[in-house]
């Protein structure tokens, strides 16, 4: 009775999660560790504090924009954009 | 007003924010003691970061119906404080608030909150008591160090949280630094899931005496810990390094290895003690840990710098602060873990719920113990004073603004910027999103000088963020 699978798009691609975990978790386990862009120096940023405080893994879920990866749960169908 | 915006007001005798260790045992004492209660908390269900689990939502719980707590230590205290959670959240006397962040809290108290997850659904309340008790945590103290802007590179607490709530691990092969008690749990717990830990470098050379301090400050049980971790280190042939750092995180577009090397007591990097480490995909680290304090600071209660260097709130036997009303519970009094966190919520909680009690209090032998305790080990584990000699002028020390430490020396050496709130009007210093959580302490120590520790105004100057989460504008429009 293992949670269930979960598919979510990340920038168009899908990619298979599990219930219950964060988006930065089902990102980071599927070798995707990068997925902002900082603003003046261009440079790659995901997960650094993985508890909501550092606002450095934000991404966009279902067309809300800046949202915490490390907080955001996955669901069926949610569609994430990195930024 | 949009439906996002609209929200309830909920009035109760005592509002408790955070259901961590301490803010569970402030609720259930509150609540026991014939208190009408709210909690407020940013998490989806109880625990905070110590109790972090997996979704009680989707995890298969074990045959005793009860969370699963593989891995956590006082696990059995949890699982009381939340039976005892449950049974005041059916008898009405605890109204739980998951999912919300408070932004604002006014005096008298009003607490304004936002979902913390905006696709969530959660509905903002606003909560009003005449007592308040806070219990809003911490998070890992970051020191920077060339690279550790590196994708891949992680909060050694945000490492766990991610084990704890996902039931997986953010790579493969690890690297853990940094100082204190807490790097073990940590590195034992991605062994324990599997992970390779490379090392664990720990800037202090204390554990020789760790077992004796333990048994001189009347807690035993933290020796039974150390030797715990102890074992899973053998067992699991992590090699733990001490007087030893990262003195930079190597990669091109995410963390590939680190360069480490030997320290002297005061943390200057001892010559020819140099080696790297490749093939490493996730870097952790922990400098101990800074207490959540913009409430506390944005009600103005008097505060003080610990044993640690850390910003904490003054408060009496009640754990009442300076604020009539206003009790303050766990890390936001001093840095000391989650059983001290427990004691000091179940006294605040006992405390709120009887403002008039005109009986005496004397603290309890097992708070003055455990502190006394956590003093010694913040003394055991200092942050080392020269830690800015490790950093290179184009070194990034925040995050948000990119910010480097070059720019951070230059406007305190030629601006006179010597304090946090100076140094973040001239450099944007922790004005980006995190509002100095992340650089705060760092920037203020580069502030002070060489030598020097930033002194209580500067740290309060840091805490202090007009808003303590970001909101809609809709939400400050709704206010009157």
């Amino acid at each position: 009775m293992n949670p269930q699978p979960v598919t979510i798009t990340f920038d168009g691609r899908p990619l298979t999660a599990t219930a219950g975990q964060s988006v930065g978790a089902a990102l980071a386990s599927q070798g995707v560790t990068a997925w902002r862009s900082t603003r003046k120096g261009g440079k790659p940023r995901g997960l650094f504090c993985g508890i909501g405080v550092c606002f450095d893994c934000l991404v966009t879920v279902d067309g809300e924009t800046n949202q915490r990866a490390c907080l955001v749960e996955v669901c069926e169908g949610m569609e994430v954009e990195g930024s | 007003m949009s439906d996002a915006v609209s929200s309830s007001t909920i009035s109760v005798d005592v509002a408790v924010v955070g259901a961590g260790p301490a803010g569970l045992a402030a609720a259930v004492a509150a609540a026991e003691a014939g208190a009408r209660v709210a909690v407020v908390d940013a998490g989806a269900q109880p625990g905070g970061q110590f109790w972090r689990h997996a979704r009680e939502t989707v995890q298969p719980e074990a045959a005793d119906d009860q969370p699963d707590g593989h891995g956590h230590h006082g696990w059995s205290t949890y699982l009381d404080l939340r039976a005892r959670f449950d049974a005041a959240q059916r008898a009405g006397r605890i109204t739980y608030l998951p999912g919300l962040q408070v932004w604002m809290a006014e005096p008298g108290f009003t607490l304004h909150t936002t979902p913390a997850v905006a696709s969530s659904g959660t509905v903002p309340a606003t909560v009003t008591a005449s007592r308040l008790v806070l219990c809003p945590g911490g998070y890992d103290r970051q020191l920077p160090v060339p690279g550790w802007e590196l994708p891949g590179v992680m909060a050694a607490g945000g490492i766990q949280a991610f084990i704890k709530a996902n039931g997986v691990l953010p790579g493969k092969r690890f690297v853990i630094a940094g100082t204190g008690p807490f790097l073990l749990p940590v590195a034992a717990g991605i062994a324990e899931a599997g992970g390779k830990v490379l090392a664990v470098l720990e800037s202090s050379a204390p554990s020789a005496w760790l077992p004796h301090l333990a048994a001189a400050s009347g807690v035993p049980g933290k020796a039974l810990e150390g030797a715990e971790y102890a074992a899973l280190f053998a067992r699991h042939r992590i090699p733990y390094r001490t007087r030893s750092i990262v003195t930079e995180v190597l990669g091109s577009g995410r963390a590939e290895g680190v360069r480490t090397a030997k320290v002297d007591a005061e943390g200057r990097v001892r010559p020819g003690t140099g080696r790297a480490y490749t093939d490493v995909d996730v870097v952790g680290f922990g400098w101990g840990f800074t207490p959540q304090m913009e409430l506390p600071v944005s009600l103005g209660v008097d505060t003080r710098i610990d044993a640690d260097g850390s910003l904490v709130g003054v408060v009496d036997e009640r754990q009442q602060s300076s604020v009539p009303g206003l009790f303050l519970a766990g890390e936001v009094t001093g840095v000391g873990g989650a059983t001290l966190a427990v004691l000091e919520g179940l006294a605040a909680g006992a405390a709120a719920a009887r403002p008039d009690s005109t009986t005496p209090v004397k603290q309890p032998a097992a708070i003055t113990r455990h502190r006394r305790f956590a003093q010694a080990m913040h003394q055991a584990h200092p942050v080392p004073a020269a830690w800015p000699d490790w950093l290179t002028p184009d070194t990034t020390v925040c995050r948000c603004e990119e910010v480097t430490a070059g720019e951070i020396t230059e406007a305190r050496d030629n601006l006179g910027a010597r304090d946090a709130r100076s140094l973040k009007s001239f450099t944007r210093a922790g004005m980006g999103w995190c509002q100095g959580r992340v650089c705060g302490f760092a920037a203020a120590c580069l502030g002070a000088g060489p030598g020097e520790a930033p002194d209580a105004g500067s740290l309060a100057g840091s805490a202090k963020r007009p808003l303590a989460a970001p909101v809609a504008i809709g939400e400050l429009a709704a206010l009157d």
